[in-house]
């Protein structure tokens, strides 16, 4: 019984969250000045709010396609790969620089999602290798031959 | 003719080099499951920007082309389809993979690849000079329907709901209509700073559809992906030839179901590749060895996706109307380096147009050959574990983002909407129809406002906006899209989702 009512439950927050966003939309658009410059967005949150409030609607009365959702067991999979993924993008790109940040990020996912045993010592020789490796590409590609100034790093 | 007049620009020794690069690393990108053709033709539009126009779009378009056909490479010697495209060629390829006849599939693969990708090109040269000429006769309202008709056509026949597809249409629309009103010069809906300059539209492509297939590798957890790869033997590429001739109705019908299905907005390869198996199979005298390691059963998917290739830019290079999502974000490798497709394309920068339109030509025989050649490398390298897999998305995704505009803002909206997206697709709702509401959001509002001042001074917008043939032609063709998609879904005959299908 879980199994069916949690992506059910799931997409009526989700459409939820959709159909007050429109709201918002349609509030901005249409209470602010001056009205000429929100003309086309007042066109477009109308239909946004009528096809937001009926696929709410759809969902709260069970009538939509609800999707595969997300289970406990997949959320509980991505979450350590989310989070590390947030860090690298929300703060350490910019507080520890580029370079720095995605090698830690990198070597972090490998470590997290990597099949391999973490007892063996030629799997983490290998996780370094190819964290190197890639990270080598990266610079190759984007400080030499793109010159992409990235944020100062921490270390160099 | 006007293409063979450029003819000679596509092997200047950059723009051949980066055609065979392009060909090579889409062969190999295209053979990695969960790296579909979209995202890795997003992923390489910051390596465009500081190449020529033609060179840009010449990586791309090859990129494009060859991942589609790389894709067969591991559906038939892993049986895991690289891209959605790909997954009517494993019924008989890896079939045939398994019975000893490795080679022969690929061969079979990658000639009819070849001629359907050519048929498609051919198509696209014939058609987008008239059409382009066509377009020169639409005015404000016209164009202002035409892109409702992009996003309303996408987000009805893509998605698995036809209101979340035009749900997620608007919600693009609104997206790019975020940051400063060209008009007026007005703040609109800037609630944060990072969205002062708008949503950049490369790293918006790059989010969407990078970042929810980062997150779904996460969601598979720590799984060994390796499936066997299985050795291929020696096979005559005079014999495959000559099969190739025996089942020129398969090749026939796939060839020109793609180029048909092709060129309707928002349908794709993996539809392409399906329907062109299922009809060969009908009207095939062996239909009952379909199945089996039949022949006639890689030639028609495998000429069908390619030949999609080709009709499938015909609406975006001729009215600025992206067909596809892959088109989408070719829309935005043209807009990068200031160039508009429609009439100002062809009239203006014919040598771009042509140069690109005739690397794809060749690029298609590249494919074939090179294919061959680096089958067996592909399919290693289609081994890599999702783990390091989605961490080189990731970095490339946040690299990539960031070099657009030298921002971070750039780097916090890709991952928002990428991570919004994730969630959203668990709910049915598709990033191509947002993705081109984004693009044409402001193609349909500049257009909105200019028709609204000139019915201002003649009719009323009623009059300008719903009358004319154009204008009625148009708006009939958004209305049978939406009645349509309508039908269908209360039949319950949607368009299969990708999921369903790799599932």
């Amino acid at each position: 019984m879980s199994e069916v009512s949690l992506p059910r439950t799931q997409h009526i927050i989700a459409s939820g969250g959709i159909m007050l966003l429109g709201l918002w939309v349609a509030y901005i658009s249409y209470s602010s000045e001056p009205a000429a410059a929100f003309l086309f967005p007042r066109l477009i949150s109308s239909f946004f709010v009528v096809l937001a409030t009926w696929t709410f609607v759809k969902a709260c009365l069970g009538w939509s396609k609800v999707g595969g959702g997300l289970t406990g067991g997949s959320m509980m999979k991505l979450l350590p790969g989310l989070i590390v993924a947030l860090i690298y993008v929300f703060w350490a790109a910019k507080g520890l620089g580029f370079y720095t940040a995605t090698s830690v990020a990198f070597f972090a996912l490998l470590t997290l999602y990597d099949p391999a045993p973490h007892t063996a010592l030629k799997t983490w020789i290998k996780r370094i290798l190819v964290t190197a490796g890639f990270m080598a590409v990266m610079y190759g590609l984007f400080a030499k031959l793109l010159k992409v100034y990235t944020p100062q790093e921490i270390f160099f | 003719m006007e293409f063979l007049y450029y003819f000679g620009d596509v092997f200047t020794p950059i723009n051949f080099g980066l055609l065979m690069l392009g060909t090579i690393g889409g062969l190999i990108l295209g053979a990695t499951p969960g790296l579909s053709p979209t995202m890795a033709v997003a992923l390489l539009i910051p390596f465009t920007f500081k190449m020529e126009p033609a060179q840009g779009l010449i990586l791309l378009g090859a990129v494009y082309t060859s991942t589609v056909a790389g894709g067969a490479v591991s559906a038939i010697l892993l049986k895991i389809p690289g891209a959605p495209a790909n997954i009517a060629t494993t019924l008989d390829g890896h079939v045939m993979a398994k019975n000893g006849q490795g080679t022969r599939a690929l061969q079979l693969s990658f000639l009819s690849s070849a001629v359907g990708g050519l048929f498609g090109i051919f198509l696209l040269i014939t058609l987008v000079q008239p059409l382009s000429d066509l377009s020169l006769v639409f005015g404000p309202s016209e164009l202002f329907w035409l892109a409702i008709l992009g996003v309303t056509v996408i987000g009805a026949l893509d998605s698995r709901s036809l209101v979340k597809g035009l749900l997620a249409g608007c919600v693009g629309m609104w997206l790019g209509s975020i940051g400063y009103d060209d008009q007026l010069g007005v703040q609109r809906f800037i609630f944060h700073p990072a969205l002062g300059g708008g949503i950049n539209v490369i790293a918006a492509l790059i989010g969407l559809f990078a970042i929810p297939q980062i997150i779904t590798m996460f969601a598979n957890g720590r799984i060994d992906n390796k499936a066997e790869v299985i050795r291929v033997e020696k096979h005559s590429i005079l014999d495959a030839m000559k099969e190739m001739t025996q089942n020129v109705r398969a090749m026939t019908v796939g060839s020109l179901t793609g180029a048909i299905i092709g060129i309707i907005p928002g349908v794709g390869g993996q539809i392409a590749g399906l329907v062109a198996y299922d009809q060969t199979r009908k009207l095939s005298p062996n239909r009952d060895k379909f199945g089996t390691g039949h022949a006639e059963g890689v030639i028609a998917p495998e000429s069908a996706n390619n030949a999609m290739v080709g009709p499938s830019l015909v609406p975006l290079l001729t009215l600025s109307i992206p067909g596809s999502p892959t088109a989408a974000v070719l829309l935005g490798g043209l807009l990068i380096h200031g160039i508009f497709p429609g009439p100002d394309l062809f009239n203006n920068h014919p040598d771009v147009a042509w140069t690109f339109i005739n690397s794809m030509l060749l690029g298609q025989i590249l494919m074939c050959i090179f294919g061959l050649m680096i089958a067996g490398v592909a399919a290693r390298v289609a081994q890599v574990p999702q783990s390091v897999m989605a961490a080189m998305v990731l970095g490339l995704a946040v690299f990539g983002s960031y070099s657009v505009q030298h921002s971070m803002a750039d780097v916090y909206i890709m991952a928002v909407l990428g991570i919004s997206m994730f969630f959203l697709e668990r709910f049915g709702f598709s990033a191509a129809p947002l993705v081109l509401g984004l693009i044409l959001g402001p193609i349909a509002e500049s257009n909105y406002v200019q028709g609204a001042q000139i019915a201002a001074a003649q009719d009323g917008a009623f009059t300008y906006f719903l009358t004319g043939s154009l204008n009625l032609i148009l708006v009939g063709i958004v209305a049978a899209s939406i009645v349509y998609s309508a039908w269908m879904e209360m039949r319950g005959h949607r368009t299969t989702s990708k999921e369903e299908i790799t599932s």
